[in-house]
């Protein structure tokens, strides 16, 4: 079988091809075919048809992400924008910090480690792209029930692949969050989240542009990894000399990426680079069209001088090849010997594949002779664009009718005490150590926080102690039952986490994980939460500077909950002002900020003690968010307070425990005026915090609350050794750090 | 080519968790009569030119000094077709 | 006047930069050594840093102790120049034998980031003369292959010629045999351990307290006072 050339494919207009296996609808092909005048070469299809599909070209989200570019809010320190690989925002003293958060959602499933693994290798990747040095992941991660076979299977490879590849390329691991729910079972959510940081001048963008300047591809050794449907087309020049199989998993080397990064930050110390694109999905022909179109629209690769593992890949394979550990450089003629140079002293490999043309067509050629012609920007940015049908379900009203706050409540102390065991024993709420206790949190040795704090800070700068934060959260339940507020909400505790930790919320990065987009429902539920997201972040003026989206996440007709993930970046003057959560003196005063309310819609007590869904989530009022957030920064900043914890699922009585654990002191605690117990424990109303208060700082504190609006209750003081809740139950630490303790390990370990 | 295989296995005295992990796992999954399992590694090295002693004696070398950590360690040099 | 404390960096080492800024707070003039060369720069004592050389291919430690730097620090340690192996320098110690023994993988098979209690067993080595013994200090640890094993024999010399270093205390965290979490040589010029004192030196950072510190300040004051 002859190499399907262009010369070819213009002399041969009625060859069959396989568009329909490839995944592209007819009017695909056909616009195709007139954008090139002509049948595309095999080469080109397989292009068109992985750059085009869901994944890479976000058909189905486009229309609504757009609102998140419409609806920015004016922000100084926003320095690049959604459309690169990641956002940067500056974070002051010249500065610039990047940071995204991706998905790797369905290889998780396949093979939980390596799914994990590359996910982390993927983002890592996208942030040095952008010209900085990692320095923190993240992981939120979602799974189905905690006691359920699978679930056995999954969770403890994904923590081990996280684990396994980020603790080799020695990036602290300081956030994130372990979630249980059954809607996830077939459908687990690894989210993985990047931090680097860079000086202003460092940054690199993805673009290729200055006739003459080279292409250089660098890294590992291509393979035929991720290739799966592409396969269809070597189909046709299949011989028994080739393998038989083209592995479906992506396999990662943290190790070849770490020498990676060390190679390419050497790099850009010197200059040496014009533009620069990891290969992720798609491989060499994502990173070449991305580069070309981005830049001066030109370039031409010769295929048979990439590096290959596997020496009977045909040129389609290598192009469409997802091998790891990759990336791809502009380099200018005169920079090219030391860039070689510095990828040698590394035992990196690195290959001139081509360079960077006059006019605005992308050439591919294998051995001279030409397998692809096409304008860049058809591929990489002119895909095509559904308006999918969305609407309201059916099912919504009757769901949101059904209030979990006539479920039925503890009736007395004894019962409230059962209850509280049985919340912060619960697999969601109950102690994840034994998960975070597998990923490295000293690396670098700039680590100020990590879990179970609220935020993940690091300190970027050792002479002024410049420090940055990040929080990633996300609640599934509270979106399906309202996803514009519970998009909102997700926003919402993210920044407040942020502000717990003495930190400024700047940006957000999220990363949206919905079921099928041909679901009408889930449709309108993906509009809603971008609609709310877009609103929330124009709001509290932190705009969203990139991000991710997951879709197709179901089993049959069964979606997952909508599970909009925030990730808000944060900046802090001085690290040692952060806020930690831990009650760790005794006798300081316990305040809580902000209103409670009854609000038990998806609360994690509806969860435990009643295994319902159904109500409305809590009101969000951004307005208040914005007020927290200040007043916590404030306190911090000005040694106001000691102690720090936003209140989310679990209500107060979790954040407590939680607190009186990490700091080894208990709490006795009054029931405020005008609460009853039960609500005060449980209620998931926004916008509230607790707070530690040295009791010299309590006036100033307090009269700081009342000046600016916020409502500061004082519900009792650091004493003992148990949680005390005056004339209800007092447990002791023992016992609830054996409760809290021993639920993850006992599952999985 | 000719191929020699060097397996490398822990000393019998050495605790091998790794292997006890796969040893239950193998009931829970239905294999039964399975008494003890240890895990090794196994290289399989392409030689150029003939296997002769001089080549297997630098083999042996091989896996004495880098293959093979003699302290913990102890392997097997063999022959394939 | 000050000495000068080289570390080394193989590909993939990743604690190199904070054993660095260790031997800095503690006064001392650190300078970075790069696996190829065989040069040591004049440093007065090497420290072997942790992380995951090689990507801990073929084993923890194993590709880096044929390294060129490693040539002359074997030479160099033997002539009772101070060396200190810290986790993957420890792997790497005992892979050119130096110290006797080996790691293997963790006994729960899992990687573990703790932190971690030590009792400080000797405190005549070059590296541990600033802690006393039997004291007591807390210290990260983080590693997947920490198990040290040693055959009978070794360990009772080791006992017996008092060269552990360090034990763990509370919990073992990786099914080392007899607690040891780390070892000297006879001369007391070389040392190995797990454990990760460059990630507590400062208050903010880590543990929150600076109990390593001690072993950067013990070499300084050797040298020093040499």
């Amino acid at each position: 079988m002859s190499l399907d050339t262009v010369k070819h494919a213009s002399e041969t207009p009625d060859s069959e091809q396989p568009w329909k296996e490839l995944g592209l609808k007819e009017d695909e092909y056909a616009r195709i075919r007139e954008i090139l005048g002509r049948r595309p070469t095999g080469a080109e299809l397989a292009m068109y048809s992985v750059m085009w599909s869901e994944h890479c070209s976000y058909k189905s989200s486009k229309v609504h992400l757009k609102q998140f570019g419409e609806k920015t809010p004016e922000n100084d320190a926003m320095l690049v924008g959604i459309g690169e690989n990641a956002g940067v925002v500056d974070v002051g003293q010249g500065y610039a910090v990047t940071f995204k958060v991706e998905s790797h959602n369905h290889p998780s499933y396949i093979e939980p480690y390596q799914g994990a693994a590359t996910g982390v290798g993927g983002i890592v990747r996208d942030i040095l792209a952008m010209g900085a040095r990692p320095v923190a992941v993240v992981d939120p991660l979602r799974f189905g029930a905690a006691d359920h076979p699978d679930t056995k299977r999954v969770l403890p490879g994904v923590v081990a692949g996280i684990g396994g590849y980020g603790n080799c390329l020695g990036l602290p691991n300081i956030g994130g969050e372990v979630v249980f729910d059954s809607c996830y079972q077939g459908n687990p959510l690894v989210n993985a989240g990047c931090i680097g940081v860079m000086k202003h001048e460092d940054i690199h963008l993805a673009k290729a542009s200055g006739p003459g300047n080279k292409v250089i591809l660098y890294g590992a050794r291509t393979g035929g990894d991720g290739i799966g449907g592409v396969s269809v087309l070597a189909s046709e020049t299949f011989d028994d000399t080739k393998p038989t199989k083209r592995p479906a998993v992506q396999v990662g080397d943290p190790f070849q990426e770490k020498l990676l990064i060390e190679c390419t930050l050497e790099i850009f110390q010197e200059k040496l680079v014009a533009g620069i694109q990891d290969l992720g999905g798609a491989g060499l022909s994502c990173a070449t069209s991305e580069l070309a179109s981005a830049g001066s629209g030109g370039m031409r690769v010769d295929l048979e001088k990439v590096h290959l593992r596997d020496a009977t890949l045909s040129p389609e394979e290598i192009l469409m090849s997802e091998s790891q550990e990759r990336m791809c450089a502009i380099v200018e003629p005169q920079h090219v010997d030391r860039f070689l140079e510095i990828c040698e002293k590394w035992d990196v490999i690195a290959v001139v594949i081509g360079e960077v043309t006059e006019g605005e067509r992308l050439e591919i050629f294998w051995h001279g002779e030409q397998i692809v012609d096409v304008p860049p920007r058809s591929v990489a940015h002119e895909g095509p664009t559904y308006h999918r049908p969305f609407a309201r379900p059916e099912w919504q009203d009757a769901l949101q009718a059904d209030d979990a706050g006539k479920l039925p409540r503890p009736q007395d102390g004894a019962e409230l005490k059962d209850q509280v065991l049985k919340l912060v024993s619960s697999p969601n709420q109950a102690s994840k150590s034994w998960i975070t206790d597998q990923y490295d949190r000293f690396v670098q040795g700039n680590t100020v926080l990590a879990q179970p704090e609220d935020a993940g800070m690091v300190r970027i700068d050792e002479e002024t102690n410049l420090g940055v934060a990040m929080a990633t959260d996300g609640n599934g339940r509270y979106a399906k039952l309202d996803p514009y507020t519970g998009a909102q909400l997700a926003l919402a505790e993210a920044y407040r986490n942020v502000a717990a930790s003495g930190a400024k919320p700047l940006a957000i990065s999220d990363c949206l994980n919905f079921g099928s987009p041909e679901d009408p429902a889930v449709m309108w539920q993906f509009a809603e939460a971008t609609r709310g997201l877009a609103d929330g972040c124009f709001q509290l003026g932190t705009p969203v500077t990139g991000g991710n989206v997951s879709l197709y996440n179901q089993t049959g007709e069964v979606a997952i909950h909508p599970t909009p993930v925030v990730a808000v970046l944060g900046v802090i003057d001085d690290v040692n002002r952060r806020t930690p959560i831990a009650f760790a003196e005794e006798g300081q005063l316990l305040y809580l900020l902000g209103d409670t309310k009854e609000e038990f819609g998806g609360s994690a007590w509806s969860e435990v003690i009643h295994q319902h869904l159904g109500g409305m989530p809590p009101a969000v009022d951004l307005d208040r968010e914005k007020l927290l957030g200040e007043i916590l920064i404030s306190g911090s900043r000005d040694g106001m307070i000691d102690a720090a914890h936003d209140l989310s699922d679990g209500g107060l009585v979790q954040a407590v425990v939680e607190s009186c654990l990490r700091g080894g002191n208990g709490a006795r605690l009054v029931v405020p005026e005008g609460l009853d117990a039960f609500t005060f424990l449980f209620s998931e109303s926004a916008g509230r915090a607790v707070v530690a208060v040295p009791r010299s700082e309590e006036l100033r504190f307090t009269d700081m609350c009342g000046a600016r609006g916020l409502p500061a209750t004082r519900i009792g003081v650091v004493d003992g050794d148990a949680v005390d809740v005056q004339g209800e139950f007092a447990l002791s630490l023992t016992e609830l750090r054996e409760a809290h303790e021993a639920t993850i390990p006992g599952l999985l370990a | 080519m000719a191929r020699v295989v060097v397996d490398v296995m822990l000393k019998p005295e050495i605790l091998d968790p790794q292997g006890q992990a796969v040893q239950r796992a193998l009931p829970r999954l239905g294999f039964a009569g399975i008494a003890d399992v240890r895990q090794g590694k196994r290289f399989e090295l392409e030689v150029e030119g003939p296997v002769d002693d001089a080549a297997l004696a630098r083999i042996h070398e091989m896996a004495e000094t880098f293959l093979a950590n003699t302290v913990i360690e102890d392997f097997v040099v063999k022959v394939e077709s | 006047m000050t000495a000068r404390i080289g570390v080394v960096t193989f590909p993939g080492t990743l604690d190199d930069q904070d054993a660095l800024r260790a031997a800095r707070l503690a006064g001392a003039e650190p300078v970075s050594l790069w696996h190829r060369d065989k040069d040591l720069k004049q440093v007065d004592a090497v420290v072997l840093a942790g992380g995951f050389s090689y990507g801990d291919y073929l084993r923890a430690g194993a590709i880096s102790r044929f390294s060129p730097v490693m040539e002359t620090i074997i030479e160099q340690a033997k002539a009772g120049m101070p060396v200190l192996g810290i986790c993957n320098g420890f792997q790497i110690l005992t892979e050119a034998h130096l110290l006797p023994g080996a790691m293997l993988r963790n006994n729960h098979l899992h990687f573990i980031c703790r932190d971690q209690k030590l009792r400080v067993e000797n405190a005549e080595t070059a590296w541990t003369s600033d802690y006393s013994a039997g004291q007591e200090i807390e210290v990260p640890l983080k590693n997947m292959d920490g198990r040290y094993v040693a055959d009978e024999r070794t360990l009772d010399e080791l006992e017996a010629e008092g060269r552990v270093a360090f034990r763990y205390l509370d919990v073992n965290p990786n099914g080392s045999l007899r607690d040891i979490a780390g070892i000297t040589n006879a001369a007391g010029n070389v040392v190995g351990l797990m454990p990760h004192p460059e990630h507590a030196v400062e208050p903010l950072i880590g543990t929150g307290k600076t109990d390593g510190l001690g072993f950067f300040t013990s070499i300084l004051k050797k040298l020093v006072n040499a």
